[in-house]
């Protein structure tokens, strides 16, 4: 029925833009960077306000696709360069070695045999994993990954030993290929904002100074420290966290816009710190609180903790002491005077930054000048790329994105 | 269908040396699955051309016992006229339970009760053959409501090639927008106020050869279902529709509320940012020197609207900026308790700044708004500043006030009524109705309500995190600020995805498949109505209000609204409601092929109803994690816990099982049911079993029900070790060997 759309990014406005324009009837191919689909959420220990597992979303998403002929995915796949115009459209997409053919059944035995490991991109680098391995537990698609750094190695030959199936491929030499679609909706998604690039803020000079997303990782059953949070410099419980929030947003010198959901990220993670450790304190520094619509309900149940704190200051300076705990100083805004505070687990609440302004699409396409990508025919922006969103907005925004598709290819 | 059984064993993955295949094949030859087929790597190209060569020599019901049903699912399907049925001797045998000799008789009987289940689960089902309507299906699109949202979402559709019908109870199309001046900035660079661009969109609409647009016209009647609804209108006519998008907007929040605590109705000159708007709009803004907005004048406020209404922020940073322009000079105050300037829109709040606007944070209380002589003084905490301030010889005073979704709130009795002693059961609906609006938007002809079922705060949404477009009733779609407060930019992006989601309900329709969450599910109940005895149970608990009732009560089932979910087929008594590959009598049967052991081997058995969109991949994970249970536990995957039917107890515990449990997905206000409320009936119904456990002479402890989802994982282990225990301590059931 018609031409084929293509999604770039396998994320929720992807896999939803993808999937409501299957279920419309349409072919869709959905090119993902990563080994898996899922994106952002798949890393996410809950979601606000109802701290529910995000696979229980994804896993009905993924049998949608599962169940779907119409939907063809490619991972380790990105879009090298699109030609032509709405409706008819040539994009050369370029998919990366993964090294394991679809004969793996992810039985696990080239991870037991290979010894080198490489830093987890899915815990955020908190970890190491096996350079043989399966993204995260619930990985769609369920097949493992060898690291390049192995591949050309005997650490590879060892993985291609242990498999049974002959499903280690390491003459893999990837693929380039040509999509013909209508249309293309690029759901590209966001990247955490380099919490390094605040300088005030000493990120990396600390183990126990941690970023939003890591702090998921953290909460995460699957994470490093199975879903235990501990301070990462000592594996010791904390006592005190804090949240500094717009680290790095709202702030002209960096990102000059709001990210939208790093305050209601905090007031979760609050809650996963009250849950596990009901002795620790909790201090959110804030300019704002911006719990939009029902989220206000969220809002209102955290601040009903009384160990949850809310100091309105933008923190000027974090240091490290001897102690391995970290000291914030800000001004109190009421008597000008400046503070100091100690805590001994510091989370920076840092933003989302769009996709686009890191690797713009490779073709005429307008952005805003924070790198967001305008409304254009054709070349269909979706998600966090066109604005700092939430999972129900990217997903609203997704299926969006489907019908604008539709309306270019239908009948053609 | 005439089945051809054919039956495949994989060796891999560590099945092979851990189970005895010749047996294997012996009980699926025993079975009526024939000659069992054994290989290597069932998954790899050979051991698929070994099925396919099957399949092509005209075998369409397989068993295939390899790994989990959740995996290599493109490589084990074999086209839609190919029954497979996958029994899980990876996950749910080798993997889960011990491994060595010492293991092996008990892993072994677990591998071949699996292989029974699956067997009888094949035999037991047939192809699904799709629901068709009597007459074609309809594929015009009603779109209810002529706002911002009401006018994309025809403007969507239509340009998609849907024939639309757009109803608007005022007599002229544009609803809020109609009534405003500008838009605050909206693109780049989100400094300038920018035209509201409805004179534009009535021009499409209008000139849109799809879109038939009723103004001055209210729904007075919907009935039907997706591909065959009948709209009559207030006006008199009648349309046929194949699905509906509810786009009517929002209400101000009653300002005549806010007289105590704002003096709302004491001034010509304290207003509202609604009548703020009308004020521009009418170009009534001169003379203005000294202005103050209140924001959250009665949001976020547990005595009004507790919910942030999203907008209110930004309007007052547009009407602030109505006051500069006007007046460059005049003075203007903001007084809120956060600036909620999400994503670009901060640009907004420095664009304000920039012009002059004076912030003020205050604290939970309200500013004290006195008169003086036609000039207020408004008296506010500052709390940035710690001090009290007040704001002297101001001429106009704005109430930001929020919104209120057009939609009628409903309060469902709670689920405990059903069932229950009937005058208690009365007591409590009617309690709830009194808590419901009794005004109606679609006047649904449904025998559970004219509404659309709402969540908190009249939202008519029942998953607002990863599926937001869903109601609770099929192909009815609600966009805009009737879904959740948002603005005008947001409500054009979720007109247009609602717009998707109504062709998507009219193509199922027409092809006669489910939509969300089991899309393209082509099985539908069936009701084999002369053993009906009328008992409603079907009407009244079906999730999604898809069957309706006729005056004797007995079911009248529209299978276009119906989401497959079997919850009718556990409601009913007389096990009445089947679907062609799920069924009463399926999953009895597969309890019962289950082989229980005598007392004496001291071997019990217990069987695991489990959900399986949320349950059963959290057991596959946590046995991919390694972690190990008891190997006299059998679980049966299910549409949903809600499909459970108590015959299914009986089943089991006559024919000695020993135990029950029941894994469903998190119930309660924050539910993950993707059913809404499956879960909470299995637990409902559960508590009302023990009357037929007292007719068995067995104990209540033999049945449980636990909440297992992706967050329980690494829970699994201790439950079952632990329920082992209960029933190792209530002893066998009397039952077996009868």
């Amino acid at each position: 029925m018609g031409q084929a759309i293509l999604v770039v990014g396998g994320g929720m406005s992807g896999v939803s833009a993808a999937l409501e324009a299957a279920e419309a009837g349409y072919n869709v191919v959905l090119v993902e960077k990563n080994p898996y689909l899922g994106g952002r959420v798949a890393q996410l220990h809950q979601y606000f306000p109802k701290l529910c597992p995000p696979y229980c979303g994804l896993e009905i998403n993924f049998k949608r696709i599962k169940n779907n002929p119409r939907i063809q995915v490619l991972t380790m796949a990105e879009v090298t360069g699109i030609e032509g115009a709405p409706g008819a459209y040539k994009v050369a997409v370029k998919q990366a070695p993964r090294y394991v053919n679809d004969k793996c059944t992810a039985c696990g035995l080239c991870g037991q045999a290979v010894e080198a490991t490489v830093s987890n991109p899915f815990n955020y680098g908190l970890d190491q994993i096996k350079a043989a391995y399966l993204p995260h537990e619930m990985a769609f698609p369920y097949r493992f990954v060898i690291d390049p750094s192995i591949a050309g190695g005997p650490e590879g030959e060892k993985a291609k030993a242990a498999c049974p199936y002959g499903a280690v491929d390491l003459e893999d030499q990837g693929a380039e290929l040509t999509v013909e679609a209508g249309a293309v909706i690029w759901a590209a998604g966001w990247t955490p904002y380099d919490a390094s690039k605040v300088e005030y803020y000493n990120f990396g000079a600390s183990p126990n100074l941690i970023t939003n997303v890591q702090m998921e990782r953290l909460a995460a059953k699957g994470g490093p420290t199975s879903g235990k949070i501990q301070r990462p410099g000592d594996g010791k419980e904390p006592k005190k966290v804090a949240f500094i929030q717009c680290a790095g947003s709202r702030d002209v010198n960096h990102l000059p816009f709001c990210s939208t959901i790093c305050c209601l990220a905090s007031l979760k993670q609050a809650t996963y710190v009250r849950a596990q450790l009901p002795e620790a304190e909790v201090t959110i520094y804030f300019i704002d609180i911006r719990a939009m619509d029902r989220n206000e309900d969220f809002y209102t149940k955290v601040k009903a903790d009384e160990k949850v704190k809310f100091v309105k200051s933008k923190i000027g300076l974090i240091q490290p002491n001897e102690a391995g705990n970290l000291v914030l100083e800000g001004e109190n805004t009421a008597s000008g005077e400046r503070f100091k505070a100690e805590h001994d687990l510091v989370v920076l609440a840092t933003g989302m930054q769009p996709n686009t302004a890191l690797n713009k699409i490779p073709a005429e396409v307008a952005y805003d000048e924070y790198g967001f990508v305008q409304a254009a025919e054709g070349i269909i922006g979706a998600g966090t790329v066109r604005r700092p969103s939430e999972v129900h907005v990217s997903v609203q925004d997704g299926t969006a994105a489907a019908l604008k598709a539709i309306q270019l290819v239908a009948g053609r | 269908m005439a089945k051809k059984y054919a039956c495949y064993l994989c060796k891999g993955c560590g099945i092979g040396e851990a189970l005895d295949f010749d047996n294997l094949q012996e009980v699926a030859s025993e079975s009526g699955m024939g000659e069992a087929k054994a290989h290597e790597a069932l998954c790899s190209p050979e051991g698929l051309a070994l099925i396919k060569a099957d399949v092509d020599g005209g075998a369409n019901a397989l068993l295939i016992g390899a790994c989990s049903a959740r995996v290599k699912t493109d490589e084990f399907t074999f086209g839609k006229e190919v029954l497979v049925e996958r029994a899980s001797l990876r996950e749910q045998t080798v993997y889960c339970t011990e491994a060595g000799e010492e293991a092996a008789a008990d892993r072994q009987m677990l591998a071949a009760d699996y292989l029974r289940i699956s067997a009888t689960k094949l035999q037991k089902m047939e192809l699904p053959v799709p629901f068709q309507l009597e007459q074609p299906a309809e594929k015009a699109i009603l779109v209810v409501g002529g706002g911002v949202a009401g006018l994309n979402a025809a403007l969507a559709a239509a340009k998609a090639g849907a024939k639309v019908y757009l109803v608007e109870k005022e007599d002229a199309l544009g609803g809020f927008l109609g009534k405003m001046a500008k838009l605050g900035p909206q693109s780049p660079p989100y400094q300038e106020l920018q035209d509201t661009g409805l004179e534009d969109l009535v021009g499409q609409v209008q000139g849109n050869g799809n879109i038939e647009v009723f103004i001055g016209n209210t729904v007075a009647k919907t009935e039907g279902a997706p591909g065959n609804f009948t709209v009559s209108l207030s006006g008199g006519q009648s349309l046929r529709a194949g699905a509906v998008i509810q786009a009517t907007g929002w209400t101000p929040y009653p300002p005549e509320k806010l007289a105590d605590e704002l003096a709302y109705g004491s001034s010509p000159n304290i207003i509202t940012n609604v009548q703020m708007e009308e004020r521009a709009k009418a170009g009534d803004l001169g003379g203005l020197n000294a202005v103050a907005f209140i924001q959250c004048a009665g949001s976020r406020d547990a005595n009004h609207l507790p919910y942030c209404s999203a907008v209110c922020c930004l309007v007052s940073l547009k009407q602030a900026m109505y006051v500069k322009q006007a007046n460059p000079e005049a003075a203007v105050y903001v007084i809120y308790k956060d600036i909620r300037t999400p994503g670009q829109s901060e640009e907004v709040y420095r664009q304000a700044q920039r012009e002059g606007v004076i912030f003020i944070r205050r604290g939970e209380e309200y500013p004290k708004i006195s008169d003086h002589g036609g000039k207020f003084t408004v008296e506010t905490a500052d709390v940035t500043l710690n001090d009290t301030v007040a704001i002297e010889e101001l001429d106009l005073v704005v109430l930001a006030t929020g919104m209120k979704p057009n939609n009628p709130k409903v309060v469902e009795p709670p689920l405990v009524a059903l069932g229950m002693d009937q005058e208690e059961a009365k007591r409590l609906t009617a309690e709830a109705k009194a808590q419901s609006d009794d005004w109606s938007v679609l006047n649904l002809a449904y025998r559970q309500g004219k509404n659309l079922p709402t969540l908190k705060y009249a939202y008519p949404d029942s998953h607002f995190i990863c599926f937001p477009y869903e109601t609770r009733r099929t192909g009815i779609y609600a966009a805009g600020t009737v879904r959740r407060p948002m603005r005008v930019t947001q409500a054009i992006e979720d007109a247009t995805g609602a717009a998707l989601k109504a062709i998507q309900a009219t193509t199922a329709a027409a092809a006669g498949f489910a939509v969300h969450p089991r899309s393209g599910d082509e099985s539908f109940p069936e009701f084999f109505m002369q053993r009906c005895t009328q008992c409603k149970r079907c009407t009244e608990e079906c999730p999604f209000g898809a069957i309706n009732e006729d005056e004797k009560a007995n079911p009248l089932p529209n299978p276009t609204r119906c989401r497959r979910c079997g919850v009718c087929m556990g409601a009913c008594p007389e096990r009445i409601i089947s679907f062609k590959n799920y069924s009463v009598d399926m999953i009895g049967a597969m309890i019962k092929s289950i082989e229980v052991p005598e007392e004496d081997e001291e071997k019990p058995r217990v069987i695991v109803l489990a959900c399986e969109n949320d349950a059963l991949p959290a057991i596959d994970m946590a046995a991919k994690a390694g972690a190990k249970w008891s190997p006299f536990i059998r679980f049966l995957p299910l549409r949903c816990l809600g499909s459970v039917n108590l015959v299914w107890i009986a089943d089991a515990l006559s024919s000695g099982i020993d135990g029950i449990l029941l894994f469903g997905c998190k119930r309660g206000d924050d539910y993950q049911c993707h059913f809404i409320k499956g879960s909470e009936l299995a637990n409902v119904r559960m508590s009302k079993i023990s009357e037929t456990l007292d007719r068995l002479v067995l104990e209540s402890d033999r049945v449980r029900v636990e909440e297992i989802g992706f967050g329980e994982v690494d829970k699994i282990p201790g439950i079952i070790a632990e329920f082992m225990e209960t029933i190792e301590s209530v002893g066998p059931n009397p039952y077996k060997g009868f």
